[in-house]
């Protein structure tokens, strides 16, 4: 059963193949077996799984089922979960329990997902491997000697592994696609406003954006169709109309006149060549579903990096400003006065990469430093955009590498955090733009997966997933499973 | 005069009077018990996230358009970044480059009648922070989240004020604006407007500002004149010593009337203000604009004019009824059945002077506007002699409710049949033959000193209902026609 995916679960829901409770109950099984040594999952949520499972079967009985009725998922813990733990892969929060539900996982409940449990992730969602999480690194399902990314390792992980068919999850620079490409999977970040942030703990404001992963696109579609749309609660979420996105994979048969640009500051150095060559028979298969490749430039590429780590630690330097020992979360014991209260708790509570984050951050905004930093990366950020804005004139998708690398191996790289910060020098500049973006299987280099990264233009998911389902009903690469999680 | 001139800009926090947050749906009544107006965002509990109150916006542009400021079409909120326990998310969301209200001015009018312009840099919406309750928690704080969130403007003039008689001119008159056009309550004693003073002395001539203070928090008229004059003293003092101010922030505690320094300049945060990511840059329309300014209430300059024209008033009399909104509609509800006159000279007089021994306000007068229109008329009909009102007023006061029942129960109408008094004057006349000889003998420059006793006896005679006017031109009347 753990092999279906989220479209065949609820088809076989649908058919009375098998029950929810059951379905429910043989993926818990598997979490207790594969979870202590994937560390996919930071909470199980199994008794309250089961009752929604209950809930689920009978609702289905009763003719209300709704669109993801008894299919269980995992939640990234970044989603506020009314009553269950939501630690954000920090000590910070470790005892932190929100008396709400986020946006998203409130509409996911209301569609009849059952939740299994909250997924690893970095540590408020800075880090590129899982490594920044105070529960401790996500082993990778292909090569558990090696990291699963990040910061949604935990989420990509678990659907590799098969312990759950589809995840929540968010992604400020690459958080989805990149682990979602280290894992083999399927993952969509969509555009900036697409869906609610209300009650995802936020990281970087302005980048930060949920989305689902999945081992298909079709499975993608399913869930965005849930998750995406307006919320009075969050003043940044778009208000335009949802489109019916499963109707447009339906809709279309192939991939003619669709223009697909190939940049070619994706592939320069830094970029592996088995990762490359993989990217590149992707793209023939493309060309062969009717697709017409055209190379671009997206000229201020090498500027997104830096760009974005200034932007994101500012606005997290503000953001994490709240975790102060006073309220919610992590208090140092017996504090002697205010300031050491603040001191301690937020030394004791935050790991060193958030904390070198909040101080790179700070300084960017500090006085006699704006200019120079903030002022001129938010320049850049325009820069970027304008970059998009030309190539969008010329194509309707843009591809290449989601990662210059597969996997590497835990450890390698946590002393290291500007090569870390290169692994997601291809996934940054969508989030600077705001555009969507989607990683899908497209090979293995050295035994590890490759995703291909495809970028659309502002609220496109539609061409985005119609892209990534082609390729996928003409492809199997989406199909494969690490070896010791298939049986 | 001093060899000194003192400069005086204010920063003024004004609390909107909308129902909820600028950025929650959490009610903002005051002296609720602590944290129960105190939502998951106003907690800034994590993921939760702002969304802009209509209405504080659009109150902060109804100060825009009273003050003929310029209006922000496009106004952007930052993110002022200071950790402090009473503010929880760590930073404060609040307007710097882009706010919604640009330059402006203010008039102010002083006690000799002249007239100054005070202008204003710009106004900027904001949120409050909570309170930390220092006492009762045994060595900890406690914190207090209710207030946290309410709207504020920030309204911040130029340096244009020279004397803390003119500072507080302008704040009243910022006080007055705001509770007419109705966006704040203007209950200074529950912080609906505070008032930060930045002060600094120089030579009188100089053109270059000394280095200033800001004397924070100050939430009555009385404390600003006092700290403002207290803090002028102490730079002058220090100058003329030798010393040098320091740029600091100090405090003025109003009960013991002493000011200390709470940080210098040094000390101050970096407050690292970036746009708050959280939040759109809020653009008005022409239109939203138009509506407000068509809409706006009357302010207190053009009230008073108004009052002036319409009510026959003297100027200074329009003024102290026009200033307040609440004063000045009771005022129009009492002239509406009463002489205006008569109306603006007993609220000025015996309601003000009793409404400020009970510190109460107009809206709480334990009189209605009806209740002190009826008793007017009976002073203009002549039924009451003022003496006699004054019983009458004193017993509304005091909770009777019917003018003409308190009038009968105490018998308290005045004699006003002329055959009646022509009667008593006569008698007394009679009675009193010897005093009407000695007036008589008195060159009449100087008989009128001596009508004081007749009326005396003639009020005594009537047993204080006489009507005094009367009796007066009928005594004179009796003692010319003697004096053959």
């Amino acid at each position: 059963m753990h092999n279906l995916t989220l479209t065949q679960s609820l088809a076989g829901l649908a058919g009375g193949d098998f029950s929810s409770r059951e379905l429910t109950a043989a993926l818990l099984a598997r979490i207790e077996q594969f979870n202590p040594q994937l560390n996919a999952l930071i909470t199980t949520t199994a008794a309250s799984a089961l009752e929604q499972a209950e809930r689920a079967d009978q609702q289905r009985a009763a003719g209300s089922a709704g669109p993801l009725c008894g299919v269980p998922i995992v939640h990234k813990d970044i989603f506020c979960t009314d009553g269950v733990r939501t630690s954000a892969g920090s000590k910070m929060l470790d005892n932190f329990i929100p008396p709400y539900d986020a946006t998203v996982v409130e509409r996911l409940n209301a569609a009849g997902a059952v939740v299994l449990g909250k997924a690893n992730m970095d540590e408020f969602a800075m880090g590129s491997s899982n490594e920044t999480s105070y529960y401790g690194a996500v082993q990778n399902p292909w090569a558990r000697d090696c990291v699963a990314g990040g910061s949604s390792g935990g989420s990509a992980a678990a659907v590799a592994a098969r312990l759950v068919a589809a995840a929540t999850a968010t992604d400020t620079g690459g958080s989805i696609r990149q682990p979602a490409a280290l894992c083999g999977i399927t993952g969509l970040k969509p555009t900036y406003g697409r869906i609610s942030r209300w009650g995802m703990i936020a990281y970087a404001s302005s980048l930060d954006q949920a989305g689902p992963m999945a081992r298909s696109a079709e499975d993608c579609a399913a869930l965005l169709q849930v998750m995406a749309g307006h919320d009075d609660r969050d003043s940044t979420c778009a208000d335009n109309a949802v489109p019916d996105y499963l109707a447009a994979l339906a809709a279309r048969q192939d991939l003619t006149g669709l223009k697909i640009g190939v940049p070619s500051q994706y592939f320069g150095s830094g970029l592996d060549s088995a990762v490359e060559q993989a990217v590149r028979d992707a793209l023939a298969v493309y060309e062969s579903l009717g697709a017409k490749l055209v190379e671009i430039e997206l000229p201020n590429s090498a500027l997104a990096i830096p760009a974005y780590y200034v932007i994101a630690p500012a606005e997290a330097s503000a953001n994490l400003s709240r975790f102060d020992g006073v309220r919610y979360g992590h208090r140092c014991d017996n504090p002697q006065d205010l300031e050491d209260l603040y001191r301690r708790s937020r030394s004791e509570g935050f790991g060193d990469e958030v904390k070198r984050r909040i101080m790179i951050g700070s300084y960017a905004l500090s006085a006699g430093y704006y200019d120079a930093y903030y002022r001129k990366a938010q320049q850049v950020r325009q820069l970027i955009k304008q970059d998009y804005d030309a190539a969008f004139a010329q194509v309707d998708v843009i591809a290449g590498p989601t990662t210059p690398n597969t996997a590497w191996a835990i450890g390698e790289k946590s002393n290291d955090p500007v090569s870390m910060y290169l692994e997601d020098i291809y996934t940054i500049a969508t989030n600077l733009a705001g555009l969507p973006g989607l990683s899908l299987p497209c090979g293995f280099a050295q035994g590890k997966p490759v995703g291909l990264q495809l970028t659309g233009r502002h609220f496109d998911e539609a061409t985005l997933l119609q892209a990534a389902h082609l390729y996928q009903l003409n492809s199997d690469w989406h199909q494969r499973c690490p070896e010791e999680f298939c049986q | 005069m001093s060899n000194w001139e003192t400069v005086i800009g204010l920063e003024v926090h004004v609390q909107l009077a909308t129902n909820s947050k600028i950025f929650s749906a959490s009610s903002t009544a005051f002296g609720a018990e602590p944290n129960t107006q105190a939502s998951a965002i106003d907690l800034a509990m994590p993921g939760t996230l702002p969304v802009l109150n209509r209405a504080a916006v659009e109150y902060a542009v109804m100060f825009g358009l009273a003050i003929d400021a310029e209006i922000g079409m496009t106004s952007v909120f930052e993110r002022k970044n200071y950790f402090y326990p009473d503010l929880p998310k760590g930073y404060q969301t609040t307007q710097l480059d882009k706010p919604i209200v640009g330059p402006g001015k203010v008039e102010i009018e002083l006690a000799d009648g002249s007239k100054k312009s005070v202008r204003i840099h710009h106004a900027h919406l904001e949120e409050d922070a909570g309170k930390s309750l220092h006492e009762d928690f045994h060595g900890m704080s406690g914190i207090d989240l209710n207030r946290a969130g309410t709207p504020l403007i920030e309204i911040v003039s130029e340096p244009d004020m020279r004397s803390a008689e003119e500072a507080v001119a302008f704040a009243r008159k910022l006080h007055s604006i705001v509770t007419s056009i109705g966006i704040c309550d203007g209950k200074m004693a529950q912080g609906s407007m505070r008032f930060d003073v930045n002060i600094s002395v120089r030579p009188r001539g100089s053109d270059i500002l000394g280095t200033r203070t800001e004397t924070k928090n100050l939430n009555s008229f009385k404390f600003m004149q006092d700290a403002i004059a207290l803090e002028v003293e102490r730079q002058i003092d220090l100058l003329e010593e030798g010393g040098t101010v320091t740029q600091e922030t100090r405090l003025y505690n109003g009960e013991t009337r002493v000011a200390r320094s709470m940080r210098s300049k040094e000390e101050a945060n970096d407050y690292r203000y970036f746009p708050c990511p959280d939040l759109l840059p809020v653009v008005l329309s022409e239109v939203t604009v138009e509506r407000l300014r068509s809409e706006l209430p009357e302010l207190p300059d053009a009230r008073t004019a108004r009052l002036a024209s319409r009510y026959a008033l003297s100027d200074y009399d329009a003024a102290q009824l026009g200033s307040d909104r609440a004063t000045a509609n009771y005022f129009e509800a009492v002239a509406a059945n009463a002489d205006p006159k008569l109306a603006a000279n007993w609220m000025a007089g015996e309601l003000a002077a009793q409404l400020n021994s009970a510190e109460l306000t107009i809206e709480q007068s334990p009189i209605s506007a009806e209740q002190l229109a009826a008793l007017l008329q009976r002073i203009s009909d002549n039924t009451l002699s003022s003496k006699m009102a004054r019983e009458v007023f004193a017993a509304l006061w005091a909770g009777e409710t019917d003018v003409d029942a308190i009038i009968d129960q105490r018998g308290l109408r005045q004699v006003s049949d002329s055959g009646a008094l022509a009667g008593m004057v006569a008698e007394v006349l009679a009675a009193n033959a010897a005093m009407v000889a000695d007036y008589l003998g008195t060159p009449e420059e100087k008989r009128k000193k001596k009508l004081g006793g007749f009326m005396g006896q003639i009020m005594k005679a009537s047993k204080g209902q006489a009507n005094p006017q009367q009796v007066n031109q009928i005594l004179l009347e009796q003692l010319q026609a003697l004096d053959v």
